[in-house]
């Protein structure tokens, strides 16, 4: 991990508070994202990630607080304008185009990146074919690196839910983010999956130099790969730092495993 | 024999003008998980455009070739339907993503009523006829094989010639460039297909400008053969089995489905009529489609469903 250097402050949230209703999800939330980063944010079910997640994916509109991507602040931002400041995300339950084979899935991620329009591509002029032969290439790289060359032409709802999370990795990673969400990309997997998946975590994090937000609530896995940690329990935050700092902080402990009375 | 084959001809050109109305409903539906009932009064709106432009251009502008006319009046009539998909985008769809199936189709019925009541305010609503000089002749065929030959309608040949072009050329569209791609992530989720950075509201623009299309084709041909009137848009009720037999999301499906459906009930019209009463053509593809999905509940060429348990 020599080559990857850790670097200023890319993504800052700052006093996020949602309500769903009555519900308080998330209570003034503030935490930074550096770039080159492996962040994890942890906590029991319902202590509110995924909504943290969807704040800054743009899903959601937090009533308060404000999200800095780069220094240009937003709060009011729909997801598709999120991807295309550079920020890419995987879903918890899989969203993937389940009718369509790995490959299309995949390259509709490289959606954003092409230029030719509508009638070019109708007609296949010589732009549009060369582009596409070019995203195509980037996108055979995607998939040599998670390693699904076989099922490249199978739809993606006949696969596995371990190639079927690769998969949803492959799709965000052919946008070419600088800061990839993770939505519990280990969920359900068993220890060999999810060993496999920690792997092509750290190598998006190590090759690409992506900046990579990771939800997860199994700890274990979390605490051996990333830099630091924001532990969140019902929608509060209730630790941030280093792995080993948070392990041994009182709070953290108390919400994993209760207190003794 | 010959009768047989006949009849048999006679189907399979209606069944392909079903099919064009079918291909609408497909579009829409696969690229917006949309089941759009406004297809059939789309078609009726488009034929009205383009009846009425062919009549309006040459008198406005003074000139008098047939063929200039008409060739306007299709690109207005396609500008029309262009503008009525953004429209439809901005004012409806874009308020309704992420909403149930059932949500949009009740919105795409209003939609219906929308298109029959402005159409015939905009256009009139009498009965108005398209000429794009198909020829009108019919014509005999294997007239050495059978006695008198096999009449055929050059029309409805020329017709379906139309058809087979528009579909192969969607499916296409569809399978093979960048944005038929972006449409089918579309229709599979929108929230995954927003977050990779597609925009909805441009997708959807122009699936339902494509689908304006075709009803302007189903439109033309329908109104060269029939003449343009209010009873084109009741057309979605014999689609309506033709999609679901074909399967909702398959583009050859609809081609296929019509073509069974039209042939079938002349067959059955022609020669069931006389043992258990006439009328059968009114109710033939919906008691077929009703047999097809006891066995495929995906229709014949449908994506089959399958779900993790």
């Amino acid at each position: 991990m020599a080559a990857r250097k850790i670097g200023d402050v890319i993504l800052d949230v700052r006093g996020i508070s949602l309500r769903f209703g009555g519900v308080k999800a998330l209570s003034e939330i503030s935490f930074d994202v550096r770039e080159h980063e492996l962040r994890a944010i942890i906590g029991p079910n319902g202590a509110g990630k995924s909504s943290l997640l969807n704040c800054i994916n743009g899903v959601y509109a937090p009533q308060q607080g404000t999200i800095s991507f780069r220094g240009q602040t937003f709060s009011h931002m729909n997801s598709r304008q999120v991807a295309e400041m550079g920020i890419a995300r995987t879903f918890q339950n899989l969203a993937l185009f389940k009718g369509m084979s790995v490959l299309d899935n995949i390259m509709s991620g490289r959606n954003l990146r092409m230029k030719t329009n509508l009638f070019q591509q109708a007609i296949r002029w010589g732009a549009a074919e060369r582009e596409e032969s070019e995203h195509r290439e980037f996108v055979e790289r995607i998939i040599d690196f998670l390693e699904i060359q076989a099922w490249r032409k199978t739809p993606v709802g006949r696969l596995p839910y371990g190639l079927q999370k690769r998969v949803d990795l492959g799709r965000a990673l052919a946008m070419e983010p600088q800061v990839l969400l993770l939505d519990e990309p280990m969920a359900g997997m068993n220890v060999e999956e999810k060993q496999d998946m920690s792997r092509f975590i750290l190598d998006v994090n190590d090759e690409y130099g992506t900046t990579i937000v990771l939800i997860e609530h199994d700890m274990g896995v979390v605490m051996d790969i990333s830099d630091r940690v924001v532990v969140l329990d019902y929608g509060k935050k209730i630790g941030d730092g280093t792995p080993d700092a948070v392990r041994s902080n009182p709070d953290v402990i108390a919400a994993y495993l209760g207190v003794s009375h | 024999m010959g009768y047989f084959l006949e009849t048999l001809i006679g189907g399979l050109m209606a069944g392909m003008l079903y099919s064009l109305v079918a291909l609408g409903f497909v579009l829409i539906f696969k690229a917006s998980g949309v089941f759009n009932f406004a297809q059939g009064a789309m078609v009726l709106f488009a034929a009205l455009a383009m009846a009425r432009f062919s009549e309006w251009f040459p008198k406005l502008m003074g000139f008098d070739s047939r063929l200039l006319a008409n060739l306007l009046a299709l690109a207005a009539a396609m500008a029309v339907m262009v503008a009525a998909a953004w429209v439809i985008e901005r004012l409806v769809l874009s308020k309704l993503v992420n909403q149930e199936g059932v949500t949009l189709l009740m919105a795409t019925l209003g939609i219906a009523y929308f298109f029959d009541g402005f159409g015939q305010t905009l256009f009139g609503s009498d009965i108005y006829k398209i000429d794009v000089g198909l020829p009108k002749e019919p014509m005999f065929l294997f007239e050495s094989t059978f006695p008198g030959g096999v009449l055929v309608n050059k029309e409805d040949l020329y017709a379906a010639a139309i058809a087979a072009a528009l579909v192969a050329l969607l499916s296409l569209f569809f399978q093979k460039t960048a944005t038929g791609r972006a449409l089918r992530a579309v229709a599979d989720d929108h929230q995954a297909a927003q977050s990779i950075g597609i925009p909805l509201n441009r997708i959807w623009v122009i699936v339902w400008s494509v689908a304006g299309f075709v009803a302007l084709v189903a439109g033309i041909i329908w109104g060269s053969k029939l003449g343009v009137q209010f009873s084109l848009s009741v057309l979605a009720l014999k689609a309506l089995p033709v999609v679901i037999l074909g399967g909702l999301t398959s583009v050859p499906g609809a081609i296929v489905g019509g073509l069974l459906i039209g042939a079938g009930e002349k067959l059955s019209e022609v020669y069931l009529g006389s043992k258990i009463g006439g009328g059968i053509e009114i109710w033939f593809g919906y008691v077929l489609v009703l047999f097809v999905l006891l066995v495929r509940p995906q229709g014949l060429f449908g994506e089959k469903i399958i779900d993790r348990v």
